[in-house]
């Protein structure tokens, strides 16, 4: 089977998820699509599968077009995706499970299914009795069911999103075998959707690379780590120059931590943060960052262990609690959270303000104020989410305190253009002479080595600690987020 | 961006137009005349002064629990156990009335004062069960109704039975010290609790537009995590609603025992609590518009019992006219929605981020994100 995609768009609101890819993928052979979080990846091959349609672009299969945005014609052409989450059906069984994600007409009922599945099991290794519920399943357990399935839907061209995210070594040395087997044997097309580099390596044979919604790279493996880490990354910049804060006591202490979150544990840790430092997590998507950001600032509590702001205990306490003691956490997604849609400017300012009665000419003059001093493009009366992405990131960097103790940050600039993102960091860096320490996530390693005094590297729930940030370069950095820590 | 004037006297119109088109269908079905039915209803609310005066002692109760409803509804909470928080607090009244001896004017304010804890105590119960069990407040809203209301019943055939026995319907009627007094024998309305509306009235409608509470329930209720991010105690508000609605609830269940039927009995809330709720879900949180549409309500339930009198019909089909208006109001309400949504439907031009970061030296690049679209 040869598939090619032919100058793919898309676009979600103002960001260009995937401009204008034009690949083809064939038959035999393991590919990997490899990306930052936000690259496109997934989008791409939501696409491919027909979960979601393309802008422009058309995709070919064996040379007849693809109608866009269907997955069941996508399924009919012999195009499969493993989602991240199996499309299963909890309250089911495994077998009906099994029937009942086939198509209707092409369905195989009674004892032929039973045969079908079992004998596709076998021949694949996969532990699954047909009677189990699906509740009960592990994920790689529901990924197995799902490759069942789609094989017996005579798939030819098998997407695997992140499909070693949360799966135990076993699980995933199976996975392996089989996708290799379909590959190699049977002449499908496995594309696996990973930013998991030595899952690439190990298994595919060849690679395509996308950034920021483009395709930069197609390689031939094998390649090493340093080579798609350069493509994942782009070059590497110069370093930043920036004022020097002197480090004051730690205001943020974790002491022998252990974190426990769905599909990542991070084991007894400990972690000074100092008054006035800016330390950077880097890590593929999942590694652990979120959850360390979180658990910081109250949100997730600690599976065990102590954290100490400004050396009171704070083990056990709210998010409320840690706010009073002033440390905000800010989340990737705005307006998911952090800010309130259907509410204006001016609620907001009010909301984060003091007193029992609201002035409101009071909180429109405070609001004005704060709309011109954070270059914010947005009237009080405005409703926030009226506003662009990053007069909304302005606005919420508006809102906070005058001198929080700690800024927790998921991805602050996520979605922002170049001057938003640097004049949020000026925000930001300019409340540290204050002796606000910040800690904050970005899929951006430049972005991370720019701005961090120390960076701490997460992969797959393991923490590696760079202490001087202004003596990595990327190319070190990226090793070391792919797993290869020293 | 915001609809045309035209368009909006048009949403408001033109659902009742059709709910009355669709009610009138239905009339002409039964075999009767639309126009003699809403003539009959008409005459049956405003015929004379006892007629005024019932459909007045329906829209006190009723426009209490809405009030208390707007409350929640703002918090984007489905408060239907206000049904069992009226029930609470006519118990509590009926049992401050039935156990104090004490002068009117410091009985009445007892009385009330201690439904509306009742009231808020039920509403409580709703809360914590939301906040700290996970039970969503329909669920737990319908379970306290039943509660409440058998042990109404209960206490009604046990405890509180009137000296004849067992089985009545009622408890005996409350001694009248403890009774709110008529307005006057041509008008007999409760004054006492038209003055607690009206207060009720206008100070939900500053907690809700000129506090931080109010603000606090708008935010909670449009989206609990950013609000909580925000510093907003999002447990506490939302207990905070419940009570309060809770509290408005009871003192409209202290009305129906202390003055409409001067005892507890049976069905004592007449509904009032499932009855606010369809207000409040014409009318959303604008506390100010409740008492015109529960007069509505209030006058076309209570003229509807002419019905059978004059044309023999049941006046169930009050409650007919009123569930096709609200379903009428929520549908044109959701293609309002789609309307406006498809005006601002236009096609977004892809962002030059991209374009921008290589003409520049960036210092930051930006990726696009694949979370936006999930």
């Amino acid at each position: 089977m040869d598939i090619a995609l032919q100058h793919i768009s898309k676009h979600f609101g103002a960001v260009q998820a995937n401009q204008d890819i034009s690949v083809s993928f064939h038959g035999g052979r393991i590919i990997g699509i490899l990306g930052e979080n936000g690259a496109g990846k997934s989008t791409l091959m939501k696409i491919l599968s027909g979960f979601q349609p393309a802008d422009s672009g058309e995709i070919l299969v064996d040379g007849i077009p693809l109608k866009a945005g269907n997955p069941l014609a996508a399924l009919a052409a012999g195009i499969g995706m493993l989602q991240q989450d199996p499309l299963d059906v909890p309250s089911f069984t495994i077998i009906e499970d099994f029937i009942y994600g086939q198509p209707p007409g092409r369905r195989v009922n009674g004892r032929a299914a039973f045969t079908l599945f079992r004998e596709t099991c076998q021949r694949f290794g996969f532990d699954l009795d047909p009677d189990m519920p699906v509740s009960q399943l592990s994920i790689g357990q529901r990924q197995q069911l799902e490759i069942v399935r789609l094989l017996a839907l005579g798939v030819k061209t098998m997407i695997l999103d992140e499909p070693t995210t949360g799966i135990s070594a076993e699980q995933k040395s199976v996975l392996f075998n089989a996708l290799t087997e379909l590959a190699h044997s049977e002449g499908l097309v496995i594309l696996l959707v990973s930013h998991k580099l030595e899952d690439v390596i190990v298994l595919c044979d060849e690679a395509i690379v996308l950034r920021a919604g483009k395709l930069v790279g197609q390689v031939e493996m094998p390649a090493t780590t340093a080579q798609l880490v350069s493509l994942m990354f782009g070059q590497v910049l110069a370093p930043q120059t920036r004022s020097i804060v002197p480090l004051g006591e730690p205001s943020l202490k974790l002491e022998n931590v252990t974190l426990k979150g769905k599909r990542i544990t991070i084991e007894n840790f400990t972690l000074n943060i100092r008054r006035g430092e800016v330390v950077g997590l880097a890590g593929l998507d999942g590694s652990g960052q979120e959850l360390l950001l979180r658990s910081v600032a109250g949100l997730t509590r600690l599976h065990h262990g102590a954290v100490y702001v400004n050396d009171r205990v704070m083990t056990g306490r709210a998010y409320r609690d840690f706010m009073a003691a002033g440390v905000i956490f800010s989340a990737a997604g705005r307006l998911e959270e952090g800010l309130v849609s259907g509410l204006t400017l001016t609620e907001h300012t009010a909301l984060v303000g003091q007193g029992a009665v609201i002035q409101w000419t009071a909180e429109r003059e405070r609001t004005a104020a704060r709309i011109q001093h954070f270059n914010v493009r947005g009237k009080p009366e405005s409703r926030i989410e009226a506003l662009s992405g990053g007069n909304q990131q302005r606005f919420l960097m508006a809102l906070l305190p005058e001198t929080p103790t700690l800024l927790s940050l998921e991805q602050p600039t996520r979605g922002l253009d170049v001057d938003s993102a640097r004049y949020i960091w000026e925000q930001l860096l300019s409340r540290r002479s204050q002796g606000t320490a910040i800690l904050f996530t970005s899929p951006d390693l430049d972005e991370v080595v720019a701005y961090s005094d120390r960076i701490i590297v997460c992969y797959s729930g393991k923490l590696f600690e760079i202490a001087d940030a202004s003596r990595v370069t990327i190319d070190e950095l990226g090793r070391l987020i792919g797993g290869a820590f020293p | 961006m915001k609809p045309g004037l035209p368009r909006r006297i048009a949403f408001g119109v033109l659902p009742v137009v059709a709910s009355l088109l669709i009610t009138s269908v239905l009339i002409l079905l039964v075999g009767s005349s639309p126009v003699e039915v809403f003539k009959t209803i008409f005459e049956g609310a405003f015929r004379n002064s006892n007629a005024f005066a019932s459909v007045i002692n329906f829209w006190i109760p009723l426009t209490l629990v809405s009030i208390g409803l707007t409350i929640t509804f703002s918090a984007g909470l489905w408060n239907i156990g206000a049904e069992g928080q009226v029930i609470m607090g006519a118990l509590f009244a009926s049992w401050a009335a039935r156990t104090f001896v004490l002068p009117s004017p410091i009985m009445l304010p007892l009385e009330v004062a201690l439904a509306a804890l009742g009231g808020a105590l039920w509403g409580f119960v709703v809360g914590i069960l939301r906040t700290r069990f996970g039970v969503h407040e329909i669920f737990g809203g319908v379970g306290l109704n039943a509660i409440a209301s058998v042990f109404a019943i209960y206490l009604i055939s046990g405890p509180w039975q009137p000296p004849e026995g067992g089985g009545a319907q009622a408890t005996a009627p409350f001694p009248d010290y403890a009774l709110i007094p008529d307005l006057s024998p041509e008008l007999p309305i409760g004054l006492f609790a038209l003055i607690i509306l009206i207060v009720s009235i206008f100070v939900v409608y500053f907690a809700l537009r000129g506090t931080r509470w109010g603000l606090e329930l708008k935010a909670t209720g449009k989206n609990p995590r950013s609000a909580l991010l925000l510093g907003v105690p999002t447990t506490r508000v939302m207990l905070s609603a419940f009570m309060a609605c809770g509290a408005l609830a009871g003192i409209a269940g202290s009305y129906r025992v202390l003055f409409t039927y001067d005892s507890l009995r049976q069905g004592i809330s007449g509904g009032i609590g499932y009855l606010g709720v369809l207000i409040v879900l014409l009318i959303g949180a604008r506390p100010l518009w409740v008492p015109v549409i529960s007069f509505l309500f209030a006058a076309i339930l209570a003229g509807s019992t002419r019905l059978r009198i004059s044309l023999q019909l049941d006046q169930s089909l009050a409650g007919i006219l009123q569930g096709t208006l609200v379903l009428i109001v929520l549908l044109s309400n959701g293609l309002r929605q789609r309307l406006l949504e498809r005006g601002q439907e236009k096609p977004v031009p892809p962002q030059q981020i991209t374009t921008t970061m290589e003409m520049r030296q960036p210092t930051v690049t930006t990726a696009p994100t694949e979370t936006a679209h999930e």
